[in-house]
């Protein structure tokens, strides 16, 4: 079963235990970075009246995934992204390619890793829940089956349509995410993407991906039939050529010199 | 003792080992202490001059190779046959540069092999990295007659120039694949590139620009290795090729125009922004100026106006891939980006290895024809007609 967590931004009082228990889980070094970097997989905004926790949402199609050329990231079908580090080239297609901007890159390092959150892997394949989601007192976060947390959300909504606005992000946004949100104002207005699509990126460029076998094949024929007619017909003309020569030089007519010759010789 | 192994010492040469020098102290910081540390990157900008540059612009400058190999082996006009040596090596040393700028931009540089051992058949990244190499090898191949020529190593030779066809119709197809799927790669990101340069087609735009800047390449190469090594410029044969700049820039031109129409995003152009001026520069100086002054044949078959709208050409597709991978990007990533000296430093001296090397292989390789006059009078031959005349009596 695919999990996933429900945020909701409503209930979220910006206590900061999540970013806590993440650093811990992690063994992430103290900085003071004022975004997800490589040493905060989790971060806790203040967005107006509301506070919004930012990490990896884990998409269902993820365009990191599909876009790293070593297959260094991958989605799993209990929910979380994984990385594989000793895979990764450090091309950074995947923090080019993320929508939400999340992988994060260590700089500083000459051997240098690409970090986010990875939804406690190993927790959640045990069977318990990630750290962040143990650690909140308040219930802003909640894990479990992706399709339980969305029917909870819809009932959220419904029971409360003052409280929240009707929209759970997560659900659709580029294919559908592991991390679904709830809020009480338009996702926009508290610092999200509001310019998404719905269908998975990676169909993007699988469009034209999936024609590149055709056309070397298609691409290929056609070539080589050019060069074997143009090659054909030089060779052709050159047998012609020497024939002539040939035929003239035996003193056998050809056909045109001897038309005309037949007048000339008279 | 030995004074002829000594160089003599030039302005341009202290120039070139400045530049050599600051070569070698940019890779020590990069290699040893990190990207951090050499460039301007960070988390929302993780691509910058190194991609943009080095390997969107050294990838397609160097399409030079494939067309001028097609239309001479492939479709055989002959006439063209004397370019394609110095075409081939630049493409060559295109090809490595680009390896070479992706060894500084790389993280893990000494894992650059990885794509051909772990695949992702998913990633467009993936796809061009193996047609990369694949086309490496194949321009290695198509470069290696003029070793074998100067070695006089008479049975690889014959080796190399049977497979002629075979090579030239897998550098096209790797080379149209690759070339177009460099535009491929930011199909991926329609929230974040711009709207003036992301389009469903950015393959086909990728590859008809890459074609037009490659032949215009061709053009400036010869010019500038004219200047540099007294070599004949081939004016009649680089008109033509300008004629050939001329008809694939016209139909990027109608792309562009009728994409930006399509998309409803020709108003994006007057808004004043700075994506609206940095396209406008692109399409005013790569496109439409060019195209009009290669449309003149007056302008066209003089060497000086040949040159100048080939470097046009040039220019624009530099800004163009500029734009694509840096100016497009920049608004969406929330966060200023502007190379840092070490990354144009450290372009500035793959550059100069280019010169450096074409300069070297011209000098040791048989690049241009000699210049004697029983030479000229052969690669003048397609003047006359093919055809021996096989009526008279």
């Amino acid at each position: 079963m695919s999990k996933g967590m429900l945020i909701d931004t409503t209930l979220c009082v910006g206590c900061c235990m999540c970013e806590e228990a993440c650093n811990e889980k992690n063994d992430l070094p103290k900085c003071d970075e004022s975004d997800l970097s490589a040493c905060k997989f989790t971060k806790v905004f203040e967005r107006g009246d509301y506070y919004v926790r930012k990490m990896c949402m884990h998409c269902e199609e993820p365009a990191c995934a599909s876009v790293c050329p070593v297959g260094a990231l991958k989605k799993l079908k209990e929910g979380p992204v994984i990385y594989y580090e000793k895979k990764c080239i450090g091309c950074r297609y995947c923090m080019q390619a993320c929508p939400f901007q999340i992988p994060t890159y260590e700089w500083a390092s000459a051997f240098p890793r690409v970090r986010k959150c990875w939804f406690c892997y190993d927790r959640v394949m045990a069977g318990s829940q990630p750290a962040c989601a143990e650690a909140c007192p308040t219930g802003a976060t909640k894990f479990g089956d992706r399709k339980e947390l969305v029917v909870e959300a819809r009932k959220r909504i419904a029971e409360n349509p003052d409280q929240y606005h009707s929209h759970i992000f997560g659900e659709h946004e580029v294919g559908g995410t592991s991390m679904l949100y709830l809020a009480a104002v338009p996702f926009g207005r508290i610092g999200f993407k509001s310019n998404l699509i719905e269908k998975p990126l990676p169909l993007l460029t699988w469009n034209v991906l999936s024609k590149i076998p055709d056309f070397v094949l298609v691409g290929g024929t056609l070539l080589g039939g050019v060069a074997w007619i143009i090659n054909r017909r030089i060779i052709l003309q050159d047998e012609r050529i020497e024939e002539a020569e040939r035929k003239r030089n035996a003193g056998e007519p050809t056909t045109r010199s001897g038309f005309f010759g037949r007048f000339g010789k008279k | 003792m030995n004074r002829k192994w000594i160089p003599k010492i030039t302005f341009w040469r202290c120039v070139f080992a400045l530049i050599f020098l600051m070569g070698l102290y940019v890779s020590y910081i990069r290699f040893f202490k990190g990207l951090g540390a050499s460039t301007n990157l960070n988390d929302k900008v993780p691509w910058g001059l190194w991609v943009g540059f080095d390997v969107l612009c050294g990838v397609g400058l160097a399409a030079g190779g494939f067309t001028i190999t097609l239309v001479v082996h492939l479709f055989n006009m002959k006439k063209y046959k004397p370019i394609v040596p110095s075409t081939v090596l630049s493409a060559f040393l295109g090809y490595n540069l680009v390896s070479a700028g992706l060894m500084y931009d790389i993280g893990r540089p000494y894992r650059i092999w990885h794509p051909m051992r772990f695949w992702n058949h998913h990633s467009v990244m993936f796809e061009v990295a193996l047609c990369v190499m694949m086309y490496t090898t194949v321009l290695a191949l198509e470069f290696s007659p003029m070793i074998f020529k100067r070695l006089k190593w008479e049975k690889p030779l014959r080796i190399v120039k049977s497979i002629t066809i075979p090579l030239v119709i897998a550098g096209f197809i790797l080379s149209t694949l690759h070339q177009s799927s460099l535009g491929t790669v930011f199909l991926i990101v329609p929230g974040r590139l711009h709207q003036l340069w992301y389009t469903p087609i950015l393959p086909l735009m990728f590859i008809t620009s890459a074609i037009a800047a490659g032949l215009s390449m061709v053009i400036v190469e010869s010019y500038i290795s004219r200047r540099a090594f007294n070599k004949r410029l081939e004016l009649d044969l680089l008109a033509g090729v300008g004629r050939a700049v001329l008809v694939v820039l016209a139909v990027y031109c109608v792309l562009k125009v009728k994409d930006l129409f399509n998309r409803d995003a020709i108003e994006l152009l007057f808004d004043g922004s700075h994506e609206s001026k940095m396209f406008l520069l692109e399409m005013g100086l790569g496109v439409a100026a060019p195209l009009g002054m290669l449309a003149v044949s007056r302008i066209r078959e003089t060497q000086s106006g040949l040159f100048i709208s080939s470097v046009m050409v040039v220019t624009g597709f530099v800004i163009n891939r500029l734009n694509v991978s840096i100016t497009g990007m920049i608004s969406s990533s929330g966060v200023k980006y502007f190379p840092s000296w070490m990354e144009i430093g450290a372009t500035v001296f793959l550059v100069a290895m280019g010169f450096a090397l074409f300069g070297a292989a011209v000098k040791y390789l048989p690049v241009f024809p000699e210049e004697t006059e029983q030479e000229t009078e052969e690669s003048l031959r397609y003047l006359v007609p093919e055809r021996r005349p096989v009526m008279t009596p």
